[in-house]
């Protein structure tokens, strides 16, 4: 295996903006109001950057394709600029692109944005898309809710978890969420709510109600990457380094043939394991202080669980019932409200995951940080469980 | 040469339409009209050609003409049997005939076969009419299809004689591109009409038949109860009419009445039975057969089947007669790339899928490289029919947000016994009735509908398997 990246890239400066219905804001003002926390944080000037991805998932809902809206948006001194795709992974993949970039020697340092603008479609949820000619005319018309919830009644099969106990440990996924994002000034949702509210709330697609689901929202998130000798040229002592990123891509196998029952994912389990063999954690349970998974719903959160390795198999419910990922459990799961309530700009989403563990790992957390964090993981599962993206990366410290 | 139907299946939409339910809502405006019974009615994402296709599914054979007859046929141009031999996989070198215009299309059809062919043919009936809300037709008018197996061997019933007759008598028409039809006075078809057409053409077909009246067991025509009455009586074989369940729990199924009819006498006819089936419409078709052997058409068996239903806003809402707000999301565009369908007709059209020629999955779609991944061979897969087969739910929803004509969206992952796995929408389907391990099997149906083009495209759905687990 190659040597891979760890230690080899340092973030030096990362932004992100409020998140929610930010009907004031385009996605360049977003992109420029990330942009100004990030480089003011970096300490460095605009022009230092060298190369810079751009993120954005639904571009014909906002700025259209191509990596020119973030060069407008500004004004970058005609540098490469390349934008990124990978459904909800776009934001991770966007920061892969400035890191691999670093970390070639191509350039010193780069910048990675995601963007979304969600909330000019008109409607709530998000907007409909294509599967292209073919898919279009055989594959459901099925929703992201719809085919994640699948995950439950396969799990709930599986495990011979009765769905009213299944759905009582996701409920507790959305009230933790909920909890957590009550000390995040920059969170969409910020109420706190009862398990009852959760199963009481009006259904989206069985067994997911609308407290299972995770916000629609606007919003920006941006990181500055260096090589650790540029972070200490600039006078930085406490740096954060990317210790593993990691993607995992389904090639078929959940959505054609017999080998998969639906009921968890295998893109995160790969993904997880490499990352954890490139970061070299030997064991994940003791040593990640602080996780940000993709909780697009409820149920995503709780398979998740096991699929990194934190969970036995068939476990994920007792122990999110016991606590185990409150903000004051053993390891700590969406500090910052995550998706459910931080909020779901698809093409920032990996961005924002990121900035929560920087800001962690920098003791910059405020009235949410947690004590001493060493290791804290970001994971991105794009698409559907029948086929996606799954995205795993692990920041600490240099 | 004996000619004669080898094999018939019949296919009845779950759904029952109780009338009295339409009857009330419309009290206000109607309030003497009485109804009782039900209507065998479609769903939204059915339509003559599916439902041919579905009646088609137990007739063994392949390669043979097919003759699609409807008044309701999807396409004015395109050939609907075309498209329904692509759905079946049969040959391209297939003779496909579309019929209609008439209530006696699929009558004619059997008669041209029976009596002006040598060859085998498979005429297959299936009609979905809209009536207007309150007419008189909306209470009479069921959705339905009939296939039938005509050749000269192996018969379960043999031709006998037959005869048509062509009139000019308009005792109901509709114009092309019009939704709905217009109906004369029932005293004046009936008198003029029914008892003037119907009674000499029976007596040419027994002639032609060299059959005497008082042989005949059964009478069977597109006539309400008391049509088919008068007209036994004054042909003298008031005996020869029986009840039938099309009159209260059925309806009128449009051209294919006449071979329903056919098709519920004949589980309950015994061998050696005389049956003559009249059809009316602007004339008149008659066939005389003889019964040789009781034959399973699914008649009864779809009959005992059928959900009642008392919706009828629902049910005007899946016929496109009531207009409800969806939401933005169904202004999301469906429009048909044709040379992406044409690259991939016989996977959409007729569910063939692939099996890896080196480690034997079977796969859907069917693609260059093999989805096991203990195998990920590159290269050719043999096409694989997934038509028939047997599957188990693996997971499922029951999606409120995604836009369906009939809510919510169902849909999961299916694992078939020959190994295949799909996504796929389920169909005929309530709340509540899936579920992880279900047995389902794949239907033909309606995928969408392109308003904005008038365009619809097919697919298959998973139906519940009922009594299979």
């Amino acid at each position: 295996m190659a040597a891979g990246i760890r230690d080899k890239v340092a973030v030096i400066g990362m932004g992100c903006t409020t998140f929610g219905e930010r009907w004031d804001k385009s996605a360049a003002d977003l992109m420029v109001e990330a942009f100004q926390e990030a480089v003011a944080d970096a300490g460095i000037d605009r022009d230092g950057i060298e190369a810079a991805w751009l993120g954005v998932f639904f571009d014909e809902q906002n700025i259209g394709k191509s990596a020119i809206p973030l060069s407008n948006a500004l004004r970058l001194n005609n540098i490469p600029v390349t934008r990124v795709e990978n459904l909800c992974a776009t934001g991770t993949e966007a920061f892969r692109g400035a890191v691999y970039a670093v970390a070639s020697g191509a350039c010193d340092v780069a910048l990675a944005m995601g963007v979304e603008k969600l909330k000019d479609t008109g409607f709530s949820g998000l907007p409909e898309r294509t599967n292209g000619t073919f898919e279009d005319q055989w594959l459901p018309n099925s929703t992201a809710p719809g085919a994640f919830a699948q995950l439950a009644s396969a799990y709930s099969h599986r495990h011979g978890v009765a769905m009213d106990d299944l759905k009582r440990a996701m409920a507790h996924v959305s009230v933790k969420s909920h909890a957590n994002a009550l000390h995040n000034p920059k969170a969409h949702l910020r109420r706190s709510i009862t398990e009852q509210d959760v199963l009481n709330a009006p259904p989206v697609a069985f067994p997911l109600g609308v407290l299972d689901c995770c916000g629609v929202s606007d919003g920006a998130a941006c990181a500055i990457v260096a090589r650790p000798e540029i972070a200490r040229e600039l006078g930085k002592t406490n740096n954060v380094a990317v210790k593993a990123l990691q993607l995992a891509v389904s090639n078929g196998v959940e959505a054609s043939h017999s080998s998969w029952d639906g009921s968890y994912t295998i893109t995160t389990r790969l993904a997880a394991e490499r990352a954890y063999q490139e970061a070299g954690i030997n064991d994940p349970r003791a040593d990640l202080s602080l996780i940000e998974v993709h909780d697009c719903f409820s149920v995503t959160e709780l398979v998740i669980m096991e699929d990194l390795g934190l969970s036995e198999p068939g476990a994920a419910p007792t122990d999110i019932r016991d606590g185990r990922y409150d903000a004051d459990g053993a390891i700590p799961c969406q500090i910052d409200g995550g998706l459910k309530c931080f909020g779901h700009p698809i093409g920032a989403s990996g961005l924002r995951m990121l900035y929560e563990v920087y800001l962690q790992l920098l003791g910059r957390a405020g009235a949410r940080q947690l004590a001493d964090p060493q290791f804290g993981l970001t994971h991105n599962l794009g698409g559907i469980p029948n086929r996606n993206v799954a995205s795993i990366s692990i920041l600490g410290g240099l | 040469m004996t000619r004669g139907i080898r094999a018939m299946r019949t296919y009845l939409p779950v759904t029952r339409l109780e009338r009295d339910s339409v009857v009330a809502a419309h009290r206000w405006a109607y309030p003497s009209r009485r109804h009782v019974g039900k209507l065998a009615t479609a769903n939204w994402d059915e339509d003559s050609i599916t439902m041919a296709r579905t009646a088609c599914s137990d007739l063994a054979v392949d390669g043979h003409a097919l003759h699609f007859c409807s008044t309701t046929a999807p396409f004015a141009e395109r050939a609907n049997a075309g498209l329904l031999r692509q759905s079946l996989g049969w040959p391209d070198s297939t003779l496909v005939v579309d019929h209609g215009g008439s209530m006696r299309a699929g009558s004619t059809a059997c008669y041209q076969q029976l009596t002006h062919s040598t060859g085998r043919a498979i005429v297959v009936a299936a009609d979905k009419r809209l009536a207007k809300p309150a007419s008189e037709q909306e209470l009479q008018f069921a959705d339905a299809a009939v296939a039938i197996d005509i050749g000269s061997d192996d018969l379960v019933c043999e031709y006998l004689g037959g005869a048509t007759l062509s009139v000019d008598f308009v005792d109901r028409y509709r114009s092309a591109g019009e939704p709905f039809g217009y109906a004369f006075e029932q005293r004046w078809v009936r008198d003029e009409g029914v008892s003037r057409h119907v009674p000499p053409a029976i007596q040419s077909a027994l002639d032609d038949a060299a059959v005497d009246v008082s042989a005949v067991d059964h009478l069977v025509a597109n006539l309400p109860a008391r049509g088919r009455q008068a007209i036994a009586k004054s042909v003298g074989m008031s005996k020869a009419v029986t009840d039938s369940a099309l009159d209260e729990d059925v309806g009128d199924a449009g051209c294919v009445q006449p071979l329903l009819a056919l098709a519920e006498v004949l589980e309950q006819a015994k061998p050696g039975a005389t049956i003559v089936i009249v059809a009316f419409g602007q004339g008149v078709d008659v066939l005389v057969l003889r019964v040789n052997r009781p034959v399973d058409t699914g008649f009864q068996q779809q009959l005992a089947a059928g959900r009642d239903d008392s919706n009828y806003l629902r049910f005007l809402s899946h016929r496109g007669l009531l207009d409800l707000d969806w939401g933005k999301r169904t202004e999301r565009d469906v429009r048909t790339a044709q040379s992406a369908y044409f690259r991939e007709s016989d996977q959409i059209s007729a569910f063939v899928g692939g099996r890896c020629p080196v480690c034997g999955t079977v796969q859907f779609p069917r693609t260059q490289a093999c989805v096991n991944p203990d195998c990920r061979h590159i290269g050719e897969q043999e096409p694989y029919s997934l038509v028939g087969a047997k599957g188990r739910v693996k997971s499922f929803t029951e999606d409120w947000q995604a836009y369906s004509p009939d809510p919510p969206l169902i849909y999961g992952n299916v694992e078939f016994e020959d190994g295949a796995n799909i996504l796929m929408q389920f169909t005929d389907a309530q709340s509540g009735e899936v579920s992880v391990g279900v047995v389902v099997t794949p239907s033909f149906r309606v995928k969408d509908i392109d308003e904005r083009r008038h365009f619809r495209r097919y697919f298959w759905k998973a139906t519940l398997a009922r009594g299979v687990h």
